[in-house]
């Protein structure tokens, strides 16, 4: 490195100048940013619930467990959102999560060397579309191709089925909880490839290499070795796609039809803790109303926030073993 | 010692499905950038940079949502950078191994997928409602609580990357803590922190479900940030639920913007940040 004048006379000793005083209060500057994204998180628990006491206060436990959202009537049971967001979340999971191991594999053990690095960019893309992108690719493009193709199929071939029939019946209209639960799938994919495939690639070699040396097939590995050392992280990266599907606000209004009937069909619309307050929420015209949508968002934060400190643990726990601390 | 036929047609299985998975998963991002870039070339037209959202039926452009969401891109950015840097050097420097930073680095994590319309919310019940009004200030507030943890995350990696002998380097010139910081550790690690913040802002670019109750939308040209202010997300949001075609063209035409620039900016930044270890 060249040093120059200005360069070398910047690391004299210190002076009182630069001294003690100086070194607090950069010390106190950086602790009182650090309180303050703490004092966030606290303010947003707190602000909700404050928000949603109204709701809370007029309808106690009804307010979860209440089937009816009558805005005439001012009467707010929040249990359709609840459901729809809880199923949505689920058919996106039961996608996600085979995809992404799958996806984590072929990046970690088949795919030919050179190619890692653009797939796994490319599938990381998939996380960096905005969420309103993919809701309007899925209204105006994904629905109608659900309705056109997939769901009369479905209701052909499952909907007279005995047990599974109710979930597969009724008009193939491409707007509903299975659409919307496919669009969430296709954004977790990228949340929980890349954790999975990260904590595959950290898996010890020679774990590994035992397991070739005693005559494993690569299906054998990953079953035996791979997925029993990575187990708590894997666990960790479902969770962390599931708070990410259950918080996710645009695309499931999109495609998720703002109905607030319950319906046992996947194929009917429904709606979510987040499309509700999405759409509703400048509506909102009385207190009790948007009392009502304050409470439903202090809800999903504190689901998500159980849901996220769960993945969070179970990831620290995997590192832990590697023996990192961080 | 050949392997059984079962465990073989097993392996093989296993790795079909794997292969399939990728594509699988390459399929949608190549159907959703298809759609986006075909719907929204068509909807390219010079007034879109020179024209203010119009009422339905007419034509126009998109040039107040443009600025507005340039403007609270950049607001939030100014708000969000500082602090985030600041709370990042708590967690890898001034506070490590502190109780503090532990418990801060955990809910960073948290923040950091916490759901954007509950932020949204909180930012409603801070500053919309105490203000009395939906204000562009307000929208700034909200993107800067979306990039501030993510912010954090990137300084307090970047930091913890740097060997502790430049640490070491530093004090044993007598240098105070602080200075080591800023002027050794904050230099080496500007590349990755810079990566960080540009990451963020292709984010906050994209986010709409905390702008819908603190920005709102204008349908006019106002520079006012005191007041409803038009931005992308929340016009492509509104003229796609609508029934009109015009309106629909116009969120297809911002839509391609607006991917456009967060995916290339996604890649320019990997690129740099690639070439920056080598």
């Amino acid at each position: 490195m060249n040093a120059t004048a200005a360069d070398t006379a910047e690391l004299v000793p210190p002076t009182r100048k630069s001294g003690v005083g100086a070194d607090r209060a950069f010390g106190l500057i950086t602790a009182a940013a650090a309180w303050l994204v703490l004092l966030l998180l606290g303010g947003v628990a707190v602000s909700m619930a404050w928000g949603g006491r109204l709701a809370f206060q007029t309808f106690g436990w009804h307010f979860v467990t209440g089937k009816d959202w009558d805005v005439g009537a001012e009467k707010f049971g929040a249990f359709v959102p609840i459901y729809g967001t809880l199923v949505t979340s689920a058919i996106a999971l039961i996608i996600a999560v085979p995809v992404s191991i799958g996806i984590a594999l072929f990046l970690t053990d088949i795919a030919p060397r050179w190619t890692r690095g653009p797939i796994a960019i490319a599938i990381e893309l998939l996380a960096a579309i905005p969420s309103i992108i993919y809701g309007m690719w899925g209204l105006f493009i994904f629905a109608p191709f659900m309705a056109a193709h997939v769901e009369p199929w479905l209701n052909d071939h499952l909907g007279s089925k005995a047990v599974i029939g109710p979930l597969f019946s009724g008009p193939p209209i491409g707007i509903g909880m299975l659409t919307a639960g496919i669009v969430l799938g296709i954004m977790v994919i990228p949340f929980v490839s890349s954790v999975a495939r990260e904590v595959f690639s950290a898996v010890p070699a020679p774990l590994k290499e035992s397991a070739v040396a005693l005559g494993s097939t690569r299906w054998e590995i990953l079953s035996r070795v791979t997925l029993p050392y990575t187990r708590s992280a894997v666990i960790g990266a479902v969770f962390l796609g599931l708070g990410r599907a259950l918080g996710e606000t645009m695309a499931v209004t999109f495609v998720l039809g703002n109905a607030h009937d319950l319906s046992l069909s996947l194929l009917m619309p429904s709606n979510s803790i987040a499309a509700a307050i999405a759409n509703e929420f400048t509506e909102a015209d009385t207190e009790l109303y948007r009392s009502s949508l304050i409470a439903l968002g202090f809800l999903l934060f504190v689901v998500t926030f159980i849901v996220l400190t769960i993945a969070k643990l179970m990831l620290l726990r995997l590192n832990r073993q590697l023996g990192r601390t961080h | 010692m050949a392997i059984p036929a079962r465990r073989r047609v097993a392996d093989i299985a296993a790795f079909a499905f794997a292969t399939a998975a990728t594509v699988f998963g390459l399929v949608w991002l190549a159907w959703i950038l298809w759609t986006t870039l075909l719907q929204g070339a068509a909807a390219l037209t010079p007034s879109l940079f020179s024209q203010m959202t119009p009422p339905p039926g007419a034509s126009g452009g998109l040039l107040n949502a443009f600025y507005g969401s340039a403007v609270m891109i950049l607001l939030g950015v100014i708000i969000g950078t500082p602090i985030g840097v600041a709370a990042g050097t708590y967690l890898a420097e001034h506070g490590r191994y502190t109780r503090l930073a532990a418990i801060v680095s955990f809910v960073n994590d948290i923040l950091l997928s916490a759901p954007s319309i509950v932020i949204g919310l909180f930012v409603y019940e801070m500053v919309v409602r105490t203000a009395g009004h939906f204000s562009g200030y307000a929208g700034a507030l909200a993107l800067a609580m979306i990039l501030l943890p993510i912010v954090v995350r990137t300084t307090e990696e970047s930091l913890r990357l740097i060997p502790d002998q430049m640490r070491e380097a530093g004090f044993a010139l007598g240098l105070p803590r602080w200075r080591v910081t800023r002027q050794i550790l904050y230099k080496a690690a500007r590349s990755a922190i810079l990566t960080g913040i540009l990451l963020g802002v292709a984010r906050i670019a994209g986010e709409t479900a905390p702008l819908l109750f603190t920005a709102l939308n204008n349908q006019f040209w106002s520079s006012s940030l005191n007041g409803p202010l038009a931005n992308i997300p929340v016009v492509i949001f509104q003229y796609a639920m609508s029934p009109y075609d015009e309106w629909h063209t116009l969120a297809w035409a911002g839509a391609f913007v607006l991917t456009a620039f967060v995916l290339i900016l996604n890649i320019l930044v990997r690129l740099l940040a690639r070439r920056g270890k080598n």
